[in-house]
């Protein structure tokens, strides 16, 4: 197990450089160059020559490479072109959104999935689970965009239950009713999918653990159903929800970005989007970065959590 | 006894698979499938390989025919060593030693109809058509004793006794001149293994062939075999004849072997059996001195430190105190 | 003990052999008409692939089909429903029915395209990491945990808006960043089925390594890719529209579900001009809520073991 510890965060090491290493190629894929940041309509090709040499511009790539390395490790993402602001000020202000409306989907999302899939599994085929199966699969196929217009349509428009879009409603609003209301459209988008996803893994999960030797081991110690679900099955049936969270971050992450732009959510969806929008790739190369590392942290986790729930996977 | 230039000449063969451990993988032992294994395979015999379970038999049948890379060690056939071969060389050099093998189900392609898999090594190999290639499978796979029907058919359409002789029928597509049977008729009904050893007897004749046949039963390479080897824990114990083996066995071990095996050899019935104690070791941690002292019941201080080496006369033996047979029983030497 | 028996005796002697788990494998995998008959068993799975098959004929036949043009602009924009056009007309005056038909064109285009490319090149990366193994395996593997690490949605999003939005861009950035799902399921496939004595019988008999795995390698191998890229399609076909969506797509003129969805973004057509903006909606849905029935269906029949 130690071992395997070592093993997996070794490996994750030249990972982690090619994340980085890409993340750099493609910044330098983009049109446009730092330079310009510092350049005027009037600038010089004298100008151009002069400040690209300041910033290191005219060395060889690798050296640009190390470089930006060296800066990304004194937490320095770079300089956003479009308001001049630091990125990594840029990002911490936009976090904090992004990671509410994460994180609240994700609770919500597994405190809707983990019952529903274990009664799924108890109800093999019947109505209740062809109607869960059913439900799931409409979740995971429904696009983010047009679940969160079908949403606003009825809840905010048509009904007036629900605002539109924003965190909170502008010039009065900012209490704790107020979020709560601004927050529920959102994470209905976004906790549909993943829901919908771990529902599918709690049932066929549940639904090998209750084929498996020792349920039914336990069936015939006169255990009733219920204490068998609660407390053999489901610590079994946990470990491919780990999995899900480790997986579908990157989904999550994609899913609130579109979110994110319908509701005007502002968090790093929304930057995501606007700075697309006005091409500034220093902020976009910095939310990436960013991104990947905590897709890669999610993935090293699960890993780990696997091996440590079942410690075959330490030596396959 | 034969005085022909061997087909095969196996030489201090060795195959040592690592263990490895921990964060790098770093090798922290080995398992000796295949210790220093020599032996001769004459043109036109079957050499029977015999020995129990994880012994090496099967890794010595892959080392010949180079589905492992041997450690150390040479197999000289026909006077090459295949062992060092470039891998394209070896590949064109292939159509002179084929392969059975044991498990009929697995060892045929599920996707690819019987026509197909017999006629690809033609295709392969000598660039014919296929309308070709089916033309030669159709004729091989009546000499097996199948009808030409089932060449339209899929490998899960046929029995297990079909299937291996599907399997052997492909090993002759090529014309090799040696093929190594792993194990044959082991995973058949004891039914058809009758069939299955006759058509390779009758094969031998009509093609001139050469057999390696390995088993752990010594039934079937009684049958089969005109010479024997036993091997334990990867090392030859003994070479004879098919006779001498059963009649005059030289090693021990062998005698164990027969002695568990009362049916194969009616005439050691009467005798007290041998109680063979423990376990055979591990091939990662294989004994000092004779491997096979832990178990031998003439075990003496000399075997546990010093390793007997192969004898060279008309009847090799790695045994310190080999047995010397007689009508009455044994008498040690 | 001769060998006298006729070849039908043999046939029927040793007929019923119970099968090893390697067999039971083969068996299954080899008999199409098993396949079938276990995918027409999923009433869903069939509804799924009639429906996606009149997307795609509709899609190959949309000239014929679509009332209008799709770009023609006609007088009344915004116009509700009506006998002319039946699903009235778009912001700018265009039929939003034939938009609809020549929308199913890029949804299947981008499917089939990004799928078809991805599966290409990570068969080839899975097939030689799988069979090399050793440092090949690594290399590749380490490549795979290198794109697996980018939320991919964003880095489609990046790539795109940095190379220009149309739908080549599209297959192509999809294409180039989905492959290693693939490669990690053909290597583990080919791990398996490398061990297998069929392979190695294929290695005695001196087949050339491109023979051993695009012969016997890979045919053994396809079921999860089959399932797997089944999935990816109605995936691809999501990518899009949200792409498009967000103007990061298929730019208009040219129709595509996800850019006339765009449209809802303003208040006024998300309230009052329904017919706009939900009919394409609806059509990504069906589309790909009736891939993702086909995989599954396909899954369960051919027997893959995967949860994806
Ligand atoms: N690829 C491998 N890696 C590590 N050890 C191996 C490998 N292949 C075989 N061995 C070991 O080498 C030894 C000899 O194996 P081998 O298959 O040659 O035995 P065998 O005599 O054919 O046995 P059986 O009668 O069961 O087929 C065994 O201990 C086996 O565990
Ligand atoms: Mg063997």
């Amino acid at each position: 197990m130690g071992s395997y510890l070592i093993r997996r965060l070794l490996i994750g090491i030249p990972v982690l450089i090619g994340v980085t290493l890409i993340n750099f190629l493609i910044i330098n894929l983009a049109p446009g160059s730092p330079a310009d940041l510092y350049l005027t309509p009037t600038s010089t090709s004298a100008d151009v020559v002069r400040v690209e040499a300041e910033l290191g511009l005219d060395q060889p790539i690798f050296v640009q490479y190390f470089h930006w390395l060296v800066r990304l490790f004194h937490g320095d993402l770079g300089v956003s072109f479009q308001n001049r602001a630091p990125v990594t000020e840029l990002l911490a202000e936009r976090l904090g959104p992004t990671l509410l409306l994460m994180g609240t989907s994700l609770v919500v999302a597994y405190l809707i999935a983990v019952p529903i899939g274990i009664l799924a599994a108890r109800k093999k085929n019947s109505p209740t689970d062809y109607t869960v199966v059913g439900a799931a699969f409409l979740g995971i196929s429904v696009p983010h965009f047009f679940l969160g217009l079908v949403l606003i349509y009825v809840f905010a428009l048509e009904l007036g239950w629900l605002p539109t879009g924003n965190m909170i409603t502008l010039g009065r609003g900012g209490g704790f009713a107020d979020r709560v209301n601004h927050l529920i459209l959102p994470v209905a988008v976004l906790a549909t999918a993943t829901a919908a996803n771990m529902t599918r893994y709690v049932r066929s999960s549940m639904i090998d653990a209750f084929g498996q030797d020792y349920i039914r081991t336990a069936k015939a110690k006169g255990l009733g159903l219920s204490t068998i679900t609660n407390k053999h099955a489901l610590r079994n049936a946990l470990i491919p929800v780990v999995t899900v969270i480790g997986i579908d971050l990157s989904a999550l992450i994609g899913g609130a970005i579109v979110t994110e732009q319908i509701f005007q959510w502002p968090g790093i969806g929304l930057l995501t989007i606007q700075s697309i929008g006005a091409r500034d790739y220093s902020v976009l190369m910095g939310i990436n970065l960013i991104a990947a590392v905590a897709v890669f942290g999610a993935n090293l986790l699960t890993d780990i959590a696997y091996a440590v729930v079942d410690p075959r996977v330490a030596y396959a | 006894m034969t005085t022909t230039e061997p087909l095969l000449q196996v030489r201090n063969l060795k195959k040592y698979y690592p263990i490895r451990k921990g964060v790098i993988a770093r090798t922290v032992g080995q398992v000796r499938a295949v210790d220093d294994v020599s032996f001769d395979v004459h043109p036109g015999e079957t050499l029977g390989i015999v020995g129990e379970s994880g012994c090496g038999k099967s890794t010595t049948g892959r080392a010949i025919l180079r589905l492992e890379t041997p450690t150390a060690g040479s197999v000289i056939f026909e006077g090459t060593d295949i062992a060092t071969l470039s891998a394209g060389t070896m590949r064109r050099r292939r159509t002179d030693l084929q392969m059975v093998f044991q498990d009929p189900y697995s060892s045929l392609n599920p996707q690819i109809r019987i026509g197909d898999l017999l006629a690809e090594p033609l295709i392969a190999h000598h660039r014919l058509k296929r309308a070709a290639a089916q033309a030669r499978a159709a004729e091989i796979i009546q000499v097996v004793g199948l009808p030409r029907l089932y060449l339209n058919r899929y490998p899960h359409e046929l029995s297990g006794g079909q299937r291996q002789r599907v399997g052997i029928a492909r090993a002759l597509m090529l014309e090799p001149k040696l093929i190594v049977c792993d194990e044959p008729v082991s995973a058949l009904d004891v039914s058809i293994q009758a069939q299955v050893l006759n058509l390779l007897k009758d094969l031998q004749g009509e093609f001139g062939l050469t057999y390696v046949f390995i088993s752990h039963g010594l039934g079937a390479i009684k049958y089969i075999s005109d010479r024997i080897v036993v091997m334990y824990l990867g090392k030859v114990m003994e070479v004879a004849t098919t006779q001498e083996i059963f009649t005059a066995p030289r090693h021990p071990y062998t005698e164990i072997l027969l002695d568990a095996y009362p049916e194969a050899n009616p005439h050691l019935r009467d005798r007290p059996r041998i109680i063979v104690e423990g376990d055979v070791p591990s091939p990662a941690k294989p004994p000092a001195g004779c491997v096979f002292h832990t178990r031998c019941p003439s075990a003496q201080a000399i075997c546990t430190t010093e390793i007997p080496r192969l004898s060279t006369d008309a009847h090799p033996v790695a045994c310190h105190f080999p047995l010397l047979a007689s009508k009455n029983g044994k008498v040690e030497s | 003990m001769t060998l006298t028996e006729k070849p039908g005796t043999a046939g029927t002697a040793d007929a019923v052999v119970p099968d090893s788990a390697a067999a039971a494998l083969g068996r299954e995998r080899s008999s199409a008409g098993f396949v079938v008959r276990r995918f027409l068993r999923h009433r869903m799975a069939v509804a799924g692939l009639v429906i996606v098959a009149l997307m795609v004929l509709t899609a190959a036949l949309a000239p014929l089909l679509a009332p209008h043009d799709p770009n023609q602009i006609f007088g009344s924009f915004e116009a509700a429903p009506s006998a002319d056009h039946l699903l009235g007309t778009d912001a700018v005056g265009r039929d939003v029915l034939s938009r609809l038909i020549y929308g199913a064109r890029v949804s299947m285009s981008v499917g089939v395209g990004a799928v078809a490319v991805y599966v290409l090149i990570g068969v080839l990366f899975g097939l030689l990491a799988g069979y090399y193994g050793r440092w090949v395996d690594s290399v590749i593997m380490r490549i795979t945990d290198v794109f697996m690490s980018f939320p991919y949605f964003m880095v489609i999003l990046i790539l795109v808006s940095i190379l220009g939005p149309s739908l080549l861009t599209i297959i192509v950035v999809i294409g180039f960043l989905a492959w290693p799902m693939i490669a990690r399921l053909v290597r583990g496939s080919v791990l398996s089925i490398k061990q297998t004595d069929y392979v190695q019988a294929g290695v005695a008999l001196g087949y050339s390594t491109p023979r051993i795995l695009f012969r016997h390698i890979l045919p053994n191998a396809l079921s999860p890719i089959i399932v797997n890229a089944t999935f990816g399609v109605a995936q691809a076909i999501i990518l899009e529209s949200g792409l498009s969506f967000l103007g990061m797509g298929v730019r208009p003129p040219a129709a595509s579900w996800g850019n006339m969805l765009s449209e809802a973004q303003s208040i006024t057509v998300l309230s009052s001009q329904p017919w706009i903006w939900i009919p394409p909606g609806l059509m990504i849905l069906l589309a790909v809520l009736s891939i993702n029935f086909v995989g599954d269906g396909l899954r369960d029949s051919l027997e893959s073991r995967s949860y994806t």
